[in-house]
């Protein structure tokens, strides 16, 4: 069941020009940087002489790729996922979904499930393009592995918010400009507390726990953190729908 | 008895200080369409959402073969197939994608679904329109597509808020043909505001006003009380009343407008004919006579009216 309504979803993401332009796009500009930092590598190895400054190819590329990656996808993401729930609030095609046997948890999955496959496909296309480069180099497959790591869960985090906002109102484009200002606020949290890192506040910051997975580190953690995050906003979606039909 | 298929039990629904549905109670039973009738914001698509589980009731109970909705909501929800009065279609999807989708989402097996999608577009008539997209259709095409995802899995109950809402005369024929023809096998729960449609396809009435059911019943009843024991008569030299008094059986005579009289005859009585003899015979120029029939309306009117009063 979840399964069809994941299908669903992504079915009426590919009928839409908006996923294919979003794919493409997002290539173009990961192709872009991609190509730019093999460049930069060269020149900027070729200076390099003591031992100690040089760096691998995969991580000095690999950081390029990912740290724009995780950049975009904050603006990606919530242009995918503002339509999820909203649309259909708009459209009036939820009692179709409400009135199937399905439970709410199953819808939200399907929904969730459905987005992350297509953010899914993007983040296998990066990885088999880094993973090209070990045709000339020696490739350091587990720094790369975690950070294709980081950035799903990353992404996975950034869906789980934007299907929740999506849910609270009937309008897509206030969706997306909600949830970019969410993401962008959990992202940047750890700047307006940088002076004091002890901070609670710091802790929540999305960007502080996506940093140690670009570095190659895969901590206990920040899987947590992540999986608490999705967890915490699609259990507030399907309270949010299951108001719908209480409350009517 | 296990025919029962829908049973609602005391259904309240409450939004702030306002009840918009009371106390609403009744059951249906395995091939019967009932027709749920209205003025609008009487309370009908409230009390069809919590039928379907949409919407959950403030109190009372609503059972499905047995099965409470609010309690077991997937078991209950599979038995029903439901039309909201907007029809939930995803535009961008084919009629075939659309009906491929509905009828997997209700649980019919993998195997039988291309089949299910077949029949169900027959019963429709929309075999001509698989490939097109439901944006492109037509409103009257929109609302078969709705019915056609209601009924895909071959529900025990199928409920249809408004469903000829909106279409024109020849596809309202059809939907209401389709109508009766689900009534055989399934039963079917109509909401309408349109009075001659009840009479036409429902076996049950239900008259809801203000959320309280003010008439629950067969339709004969309703029929009967549109068809008094009346007859309206156009006469050229209408004679004293006292003259049509005398015809064996007419109890009252009522002058009625454009210059008729309402006759009034005892239960059972047939005096048309007995009339039209003395009207030959005495001269009085007869040149109108027909059964006098309240129309739906008025009844309606009454029932809703008396409410009103009783208040």
């Amino acid at each position: 069941m979840i399964l069809t309504v994941a299908g669903k979803e992504l079915k009426a993401m590919f009928s839409s020009p908006m996923g294919w332009v979003i794919l493409a796009l997002l290539q173009f500009i990961f192709g872009t940087f991609f190509l730019v930092g093999i460049d930069q590598y060269f020149q900027t190895m070729s200076g390099m002489i003591r031992p100690e400054q040089r760096v691998g190819v995969t991580e000095f590329v690999g950081h390029n790729v990912f740290s724009m990656a995780s950049f975009i996808m904050l603006f990606a993401v919530p242009l995918l996922s503002m339509r999820l729930i909203s649309e259909e609030r708009k459209n009036q095609t939820l009692p179709f979904l409400f009135s199937a046997p399905l439970s709410l948890t199953e819808i939200v999955l399907g929904k969730f499930f459905g987005l992350v496959s297509f953010l899914t496909v993007m983040i296998a296309i990066i990885g088999v393009m880094i993973s090209s480069l070990n045709i000339w180099a020696e490739l350091d497959f587990g720094y790369v592995v975690a950070n294709l790591i980081g950035l799903w869960l990353l992404v996975a985090s950034f869906s789980a918010l934007g299907i929740f906002v999506s849910s609270l109102t009937q309008q897509p484009i206030i969706a997306a400009i909600i949830t970019f200002v969410a993401l962008f606020g959990l992202l940047i949290l750890d700047y307006f507390f940088a002076s004091d890192p002890n901070s609670t506040l710091n802790y929540l910051s999305l960007l502080r726990h996506f940093e140690p997975f670009s570095r190659g580190l895969i901590d206990t953690r920040d899987l947590a953190y992540f999986a608490l995050f999705i967890l915490t906003f699609l259990t507030f979606t399907v309270r949010r729908l299951d108001a719908d039909r209480l409350r009517g | 008895m296990d025919n029962v298929t829908v049973e609602a039990d005391a259904l309240n629904r409450v939004y702030g200080s306002n009840a918009v549905v009371r106390d609403v109670n009744f059951s249906l039973r395995k091939g019967e369409v009932l027709g749920f009738l209205g003025p609008n914001g009487a309370g009908k698509s409230t009390t069809m959402k919590m039928l379907t589980g949409n919407l959950a009731p403030t109190s009372g109970s609503v059972k499905i073969c047995g099965i409470d909705i609010i309690e077991q909501p997937k078991e209950a929800k599979a038995l029903i197939g439901y039309l909201p009065e907007t029809p939930p279609l995803y535009k961008e999807l084919t009629v075939d994608e659309m009906l491929t989708l509905s009828a997997r989402l209700h649980g019919v097996a993998r195997g039988s679904v291309k089949k299910a999608v077949e029949s169900a577009k027959e019963r429709c008539g929309l075999t001509e329109m698989s490939k097109r997209l439901i944006d492109n259709l037509s409103k009257g095409y929109q609302q078969r597509v709705g019915i056609a995802q209601a009924i895909i899995h071959n529900p025990m109950v199928v409920i249809l808020d408004e469903p000829t809402v909106g279409l024109d005369p020849i596809q309202i024929r059809d939907i209401r043909a389709l109508i009766k023809e689900l009534g055989g096998e399934h039963s079917v729960i109509l909401s309408t505001h349109i009075l001659p449609e009840v009479e036409m396809v429902c076996d049950h009435v239900q008259i809801i006003h203000k959320g309280q059911l003010v008439f629950n019943g067969s339709i004969d009843v309703l029929k009967q009380q549109r068809h008094g024991n009346r007859l309206l008569l156009g006469l050229t030299n209408a004679p004293d009343t006292e003259e049509l008094l005398k015809i064996d059986g007419v109890v009252s005579v009522e002058p009625a407008a454009n210059g008729l009289l309402r006759l009034r005859y005892a239960e059972g009585a047939a005096p048309a004919e007995r009339i039209v003899q003395s009207a030959v015979n005495n001269n009085w120029g007869l040149y109108q006579i027909n059964p006098d029939q309240t129309s739906l309306e008025e009844v309606f009117m009454q029932l809703t009216y008396q409410e009103a009063a009783a208040n």
